[in-house]
């Protein structure tokens, strides 16, 4: 592997890392989320057999 | 009124619908082929381009939409521009998904099939050609009707098995059903994908007699930006040599040999290839397009079908970004590293270059892991992982399905489940029964995501560009936004991305249906439209069929249907 395989391969697989793991605590720790939550109880049509 | 539970459980459904097979098995060949380091930069630049401003479309349409209770693509594009025109052109978001379960369950039942294999002891291969033997055997590759068997060496019982958990999960719902086992099967996914990776990482140089093939080399072959191509010269009929590529050489040793080889027969030649010339070469520019486009899953119906099932205050731009950076993790972080390294470090160049995605996946895999230290373990483990990764994309492809029989024939789920359930196992049945050269399968694939999934792309970013108007969907995307999307990204969305998909979307009929070379080659009509129009193929044929029939139950449905508003009671907020 040459030094320019191990750059584009660290710069690439870095980049996409970075940005995931960013996303991921973003999505976690974002406040209001647990507002954000609907709950299972929540009616759906697979549920509903009268109409 | 349907919803999802969580914004974490939505962004893994929507990671999940993308991450699949292509990960893992078509995103290392392509790169591998087209340059590595080189089609990286064009990757990169299609992804910031087209993948993420469509993504962001994509979310930002689909929740408008469902919040006057829309959730089809058709009900959906209808209803945002205020033209029943756009809901004709809404369906070809619901042809797609719908003709793509019914081969992508099939190979999903591979995935499972390889899986149980392995842990059966089943997978031991000396060669590619015995791993090729079996998978020809497993699928009734040799000719038609030979796929419907249903022993622990045929494909029939596990894709009853496949085809039946998929409706199960679609049955319970959006929230019990789809983020239900996505929360769960995504872990699950990338705990695989780690262990298979770290295995993969640590052969070092597993055939002792062939130090060369390495991981470290493999990865090169993968990654490194400039390449070195051991030429070969034949002279053809007229007299003219001609110079043909014999073998790409990765590692000092391979290189060292080959330039004593070649200096000593003039009908060898070694060139190197710089990463700029092979930036230069267009063929480079639309494989890394076309990746993104069909990795991220975008213009395919599905993102657009989920959003509108989120409250109108939920975040869509950081969950776009978020499913976008899963799947991306998924392929460069974890597909990059993995899949072709390992068959480099078996086979060498010879026997991973050009191999595509099932010939990687399910002959020279299948071989790499038989051949490993605890090969039944590994790769049951990475079968099982294609398989998961395979059932939240197959789950993605019904929703879209289910939302459009439920809005246009005003039906409950049960029903909607009943009649696409009947729909696809029939488009499947039709699928594994010509299955000899994977004819149909390879027919309709070629069609739907070449044709149709840009086609649909390029209309939903014209929607939000210009119909809806490019500042009034940056309005839309961003109410309850958690982060802001840039706003050079109003030029991108608006001029960038659909000039970028009408250019691919015209290189593809010039190259691929018109048969001209984009690199200056003579014109050679690709084997899809030789089977239509120039030697019919009966299978071809039909294959084409099977997708007209399917667009025009859709169309029927369509124009029989009401589609009025149903506002959510959350919308009031």
């Amino acid at each position: 592997m040459t030094i320019g395989g191990w750059i584009i391969m660290i710069l690439s697989v870095g980049s996409v890392t970075s940005l995931f793991v960013w996303c991921i605590y973003k999505v976690l720790s974002a406040e209001g989320e647990e507002e954000k939550i609907h709950g299972f109880e929540v009616e759906t049509p697979d549920t509903r057999q009268d109409d | 009124m349907e919803s999802w539970n969580s914004r974490l459980g939505v962004i893994l459904a929507v990671a999940g619908s993308a991450v699949g097979l292509g990960n893992f098995l078509r995103f290392p060949g392509q790169a591998a082929q087209y340059g590595g380091g080189a089609f990286m930069i064009a990757y990169f630049i299609a992804l910031l381009l087209i993948g993420l401003p469509i993504c962001w479309a994509e979310w930002a349409i689909g929740r408008r939409g469902g919040r006057d209770g829309f959730n089809s693509s058709p009900g959906i594009l209808g209803y945002v521009t205020g033209s029943k025109k756009f809901r004709y052109l809404g369906i070809i978001g619901v042809i797609i998904p719908v003709v793509i379960y019914m081969y992508y369950v099939y190979i999903e039942a591979w995935c499972l099939g390889y899986a149980v294999n392995f842990l059966a002891g089943n997978m031991n291969f000396e060669t590619v050609e015995e791993a090729g033997t079996f998978w020809g055997n497993f699928i009734g590759i040799n000719g038609d009707g030979e796929a419907i068997g249903f022993g622990i060496k045929q494909v029939g019982g596990f894709l009853l098995l496949v085809f039946v958990l998929n409706f199960v999960l679609i049955y319970r719902g959006i929230s019990k059903g789809i983020e239900w086992f996505c929360k769960y099967a995504m872990p699950t996914l990338f705990v695989l994908a780690l262990i298979i990776l770290i295995r993969v990482l640590t052969l070092g140089a597993p055939v002792a007699e062939n130090p060369n093939n390495s991981v470290i080399n493999g990865l090169g072959f993968m990654w490194n930006p400039n390449k070195t191509i051991l030429y070969e010269r034949t002279v053809d009929e007229s007299g003219t040599d001609l110079w043909n590529v014999k073998t790409e050489l990765v590692g000092k040793t391979a290189i060292e040999a080959a330039r004593v080889e070649a200096a000593a027969n003039p009908n060898l030649e070694l060139r190197a290839k710089t990463m700029w010339s092979q930036l230069a070469n267009p063929q480079l520019w639309l494989a890394a397009a076309g990746q993104i486009f069909f990795s991220l899953s975008v213009g395919f119906g599905v993102i657009i079908t989920y959003s509108s099932y989120l409250n109108q205050n939920d975040d869509v731009v950081l969950s776009g970004l978020a499913a976008t950076s899963t799947n991306e993790f998924c392929e460069v972080g974890l597909g990059g590293l993995t899949t072709l390294p390992a068959g480099f470090a078996f086979l060498g160049v010879a026997g991973v270059a050009g191999m595509g995605t099932f010939g990687l996946g399910f002959n020279v895999l299948p071989m790499v892991f038989s051949e490993m230290p605890g090969g039944a373990f590994f790769g049951f483990a990475f079968f099982f992982l294609l398989f998961l990764a395979a059932v939240t994309s197959s789950l993605s492809m019904l929703q879209p399905g289910i939302a459009f029989l439920e809005e246009a024939m005003a039906i409950n789920r049960k029903q909607s489940v009943a009649i696409l359930g009947f729909v696809t196992a029939a488009g499947c049945s039709f699928v594994v029964y010509f299955s000899a050269g994977v004819k149909a399968l390879d027919t309709i694939d070629f069609w739907v995501t070449n044709l149709l999934m840009v086609v649909l792309a390029t209309v939903q970013i014209i929607i939000f560009g210009w119909i809806i108007g490019v500042e009034k969907g940056f309005a839309i995307a961003h109410q309850g936004a958690a982060i802001r999307i840039p706003s050079f990204f109003k030029f991108v969305m608006k001029y960038v991305s659909p000039a970028f998909l009408i250019i691919i979307f015209g290189a593809w009929i010039y190259n691929s249906v018109l048969g001209f070379s984009l690199t200056g080659g003579e014109k050679k009509y690709s084997s899809y439209i030789v089977d239509l129009f120039i030697e019919p193929n009966v299978a071809a044929i039909m294959s084409v069929i099977v997708i007209l029939l399917t667009g025009a139950f859709i169309t029927l449905l369509t124009a029989r249907g009401s589609f009025e508003p149903k506002p959510q009671p959350t919308a009031q907020k």
